[in-house]
């Protein structure tokens, strides 16, 4: 069969049944051999950068890799954005492009970009397809790649002419990526070394004010089973409060006595106390970075545990005492084997009696009482009091994703997505679009500012072309509200370049597309609006109007 | 500090853009590279010479690492370092002034491997001190050209890189 063909029946193998893209001439053999499939179906996306988001909102739901696809040059360019901020947050994605003929690169022709070499820096590892021959062990490396060790994308680089070449495939005989293929420079750890774990288990039977941060990490599931369940095991059997970054949101339910809150800049005040008061530090799939940092400056530090997955990890931003290299599900399961029962009365009635009387960096705000806009904390409070336990809430970027990630508390089983370490405006419309692909049942609303709304609210089109029951909540504030606050602090209120006069009216945008919507901007019509918003069984696009003047931290 | 790292990464195009892209990115100082097949032809040893503390050594090494294309990687300590680097160096030199060269070279263990009306081109595989030492000897008599491969490196002993 041809490549083109052989491609399309290696990813069925690998379980895919959607690819999110947008065609070209350089990949057109193989669109045309998908539009074969009874397997996989296509998601049309409105620009490739979306169609690298949406992966990644699917990836991260189903703890799988999922697949992207675009054409040469210009496709493949558009790709980039989302590669990198798949990258920055170790999702898994298997980005697959066209380009043009073998015997033309190199020479500038129509279309030709150097998409190996531009998105080097960003992924996890790539290929250009060369030998035809070599496609299925290409694809099934990929995906090992992607999915295992630290996740992240992998992009394979098909010319043209490689799509076109008859091989010899029987997809019967495809060693899919569950068999670990044989790659000599790729041995990624599994086990945390039992010398280690043995440490990590004095070192909690020693610590009197013993802290759980989680990161990111939680979420690297290894085929789909995530680590959360084990942690929670591991904080309530040993009595151990839990914090976590803004990548770890939704690791641990935020109404259990044990939680604490999240660390860093524009995290809560429980969460940095914590993490300035004890004594032992377990660090899970966090690689806590500068914004997450500050708060680890005092001049005895705690003892630091760091069970990370890649070792480059270990020791990059922090000293860690205890080093666990391995897969999170696998070193948690290895702890819990041996792990005491303990109880931490004091530390944590400490904690608690902080969380009721700060409730985090939660001052009354001053526009509180104002009857035209919306005090986004009220927002959150009915939000979370409404939405199914087992939501998924994508935010975007700005204030909006700093309100998200402070006030909105899931239940048991909700999920919160962002772009953490890249903060990529645009990322939470594609991203729910993937969620809800993999979980048509659960509620995924994607929360975004006026301005990051303006950069993907294309991808409303492809929600209703494919029947994608995603809501959109809008916090409008005519403003890109983070940077004019940036420019209030900072640069001496000279507010520039922030306003976004000429916004189109988002309802009747919303209405074009043939989706319906409601403006919000009386505090009393919240519960109504917010129920209605969820009784949609089609799209749905709210926009809530904030006060200009709003601060990130409420 | 300078630390020599002894690297086996596949033998496959786009390898060296791929590592040389992570020394830029990281902000690594690279001293010399030197790429040359090993005795498995689909494999490739580069030697790095890199410059950094501890920690920056470290994190190269451990970056290095996290690259598909990169098999093994060992840092080699000083004592156990068999280095060596090759230099040719052309020197302008009248005919009557030759024979002093040739004097210079063979106390150097150096080889004169071109000579000329007005040029003398000599080799020297060295350490990096004794190329120094040999380049000195020679300033005096106006260098014109120098080209160094950048050091290879083996570590003393019957232990290898390979499994
Ligand atoms: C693609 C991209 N461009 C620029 C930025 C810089 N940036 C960070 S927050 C922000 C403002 C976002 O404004 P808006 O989407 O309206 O959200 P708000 O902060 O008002 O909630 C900008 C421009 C970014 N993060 N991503």
């Amino acid at each position: 069969m041809t490549t083109a063909k052989a491609l399309v029946k290696c990813l069925e193998k690998e379980g895919i049944t959607t690819i999110f893209g947008y065609p070209g001439a350089m990949i057109c053999p193989f669109y045309d051999e998908l539009s074969r499939s009874n397997v996989i179906e296509h998601v049309l996306v409105r620009h490739e950068a979306n169609a690298g988001h949406a992966a990644s909102g699917l990836a991260r739901l189903t703890g799988k890799a999922a697949v992207c696809v675009a054409t040469s040059g210009p496709g493949a360019l558009n790709l980039i954005t989302a590669i990198a901020t798949a990258y920055m947050d170790s999702i898994p994605i298997v980005a697959i492009t066209g380009q043009v003929s073998s015997e033309q690169i190199g020479k500038d022709v129509f279309q030709e970009a150097d998409i190996m070499g531009a998105a080097e820096p960003f992924v996890k590892h790539s290929y250009l397809v060369k030998d035809a021959a070599q496609l299925p062990r290409i694809i099934a490396e990929a995906f090992y790649i992607a999915t295992t060790g630290r996740p992240g994308p992998v992009l394979i680089d098909i010319p043209v002419d490689v799509q076109f070449v008859e091989i010899d495939f029987n997809p019967e005989n495809y060693q899919d990526s569950n068999t670990p293929p044989d790659i000599r420079g790729y041995k990624p750890s599994v086990a945390g070394n039992k010398l280690q774990i043995k440490r990590v288990i004095e070192a909690i039977e020693q610590s009197r004010k013993p802290l759980i941060c989680a990161g990111g990490g939680m979420f690297a599931a290894k085929r789909g089973k995530f680590a959360f369940e084990a942690m929670r095991e591991m904080a309530q059997h040993a009595d151990i409060p839990v914090i976590h970054t803004m990548m770890g949101i939704s690791s641990f339910p935020t109404d259990h006595r044990l939680y604490c809150g999240m660390i860093g800049m524009h995290g809560k005040a429980t969460a940095n106390r914590a993490l300035n008061e004890c004594d032992l530090l377990i660090l899970l799939g966090a690689r806590v970075n500068d914004r997450a940092i500050p708060a680890l400056t005092k001049d005895t530090p705690p003892k630091i545990i760091h069970v990370d997955i890649d070792p480059a990890e270990i020791g990059k931003n922090l000293n860690a005492a205890i080093p666990v290299v391995g897969e999170i599900c696998m070193v948690l399961a290895q702890i819990l084997e041996t792990l005491p029962q303990k109880k931490h009365n004091e530390w944590n009635a400490y904690l608690n009696k902080i969380k009721s009387t700060v409730s985090g960096n939660e001052k009354t705000a001053e526009n509180n009482a104002r009857t035209d806009v919306i005090n986004p904390r009220e927002f959150y409070k009915t939000l979370n009091r409404l939405l199914p336990r087992d939501t998924v809430i994508t935010a975007d970027v700005g204030q909006n994703q700093i309100w998200t990630a402070n006030h909105l508390s899931l239940g048991e089983g909700g999920r919160f997505i962002t772009s953490g370490g890249m903060g990529t405006m645009g990322y939470s419309v594609p991203a729910a679009i993937g969620a809800k692909r993999s979980a048509p049942e659960r509620e995924v609303i994607a929360i975004c500012g006026d301005g990051s709304f303006q950069m993907q609210f294309m991808e409303l089109a492809t929600a209703v072309q494919h029947d994608i029951n995603i809501k959109v909540i809008i916090m409008k504030n005519d403003r890109l509200g983070m940077v004019r606050e940036v420019q209030k602090l900072r640069y001496d209120n000279n507010q520039t370049a922030v306003f976004l006069d000429g916004s189109p009216d988002f309802i009747k945008l919303a209405e074009a597309y043939g989706i319906q919507g409601e403006r919000l901007c009386e505090p009393s019509n919240i519960d109504k609006a917010l129920i209605t918003l969820l009784a949609s069984k089609q799209p749905y696009v709210l926009v809530v109007d904030v006060d200009a003047e709003e601060r990130s931290l409420l | 500090m300078k630390h020599t790292l002894s690297v086996l990464v596949e033998n496959n195009a786009g390898v060296l853009s791929r590592i040389s892209g992570l020394f830029a990115r990281r902000g690594f100082n690279i001293h010399s590279l030197a790429v040359g097949v090993t005795e498995n032809e689909a494999i490739s040893r580069i030697t790095i010479v890199a410059q950094g503390d501890d920690y920056t050594l470290e994190q190269i090494a451990k970056q290095l690492n996290k690259l598909v294309d990169v098999i093994k990687i060992r840092s080699v300590k000083e004592e156990e370092l068999l280095s060596r680097e090759l230099m040719l160096i052309k020197v302008g030199c009248a005919p009557d002034k030759r024979h002093e060269l040739v004097a210079i070279a063979e106390i150097s263990g150096a080889k004169v491997s071109d000579v000329s009306a007005q040029s003398v081109t000599l080799e020297l595989s060295a350490n990096a001190q004794r190329l120094a030492a040999f380049e000195a000897l020679l300033n005096p008599y106006g260098i014109r050209e120098i080209a160094r491969t950048g050091v290879i490196a083996l570590q003393k002993g019957a232990n290898s890189l390979n499994t």
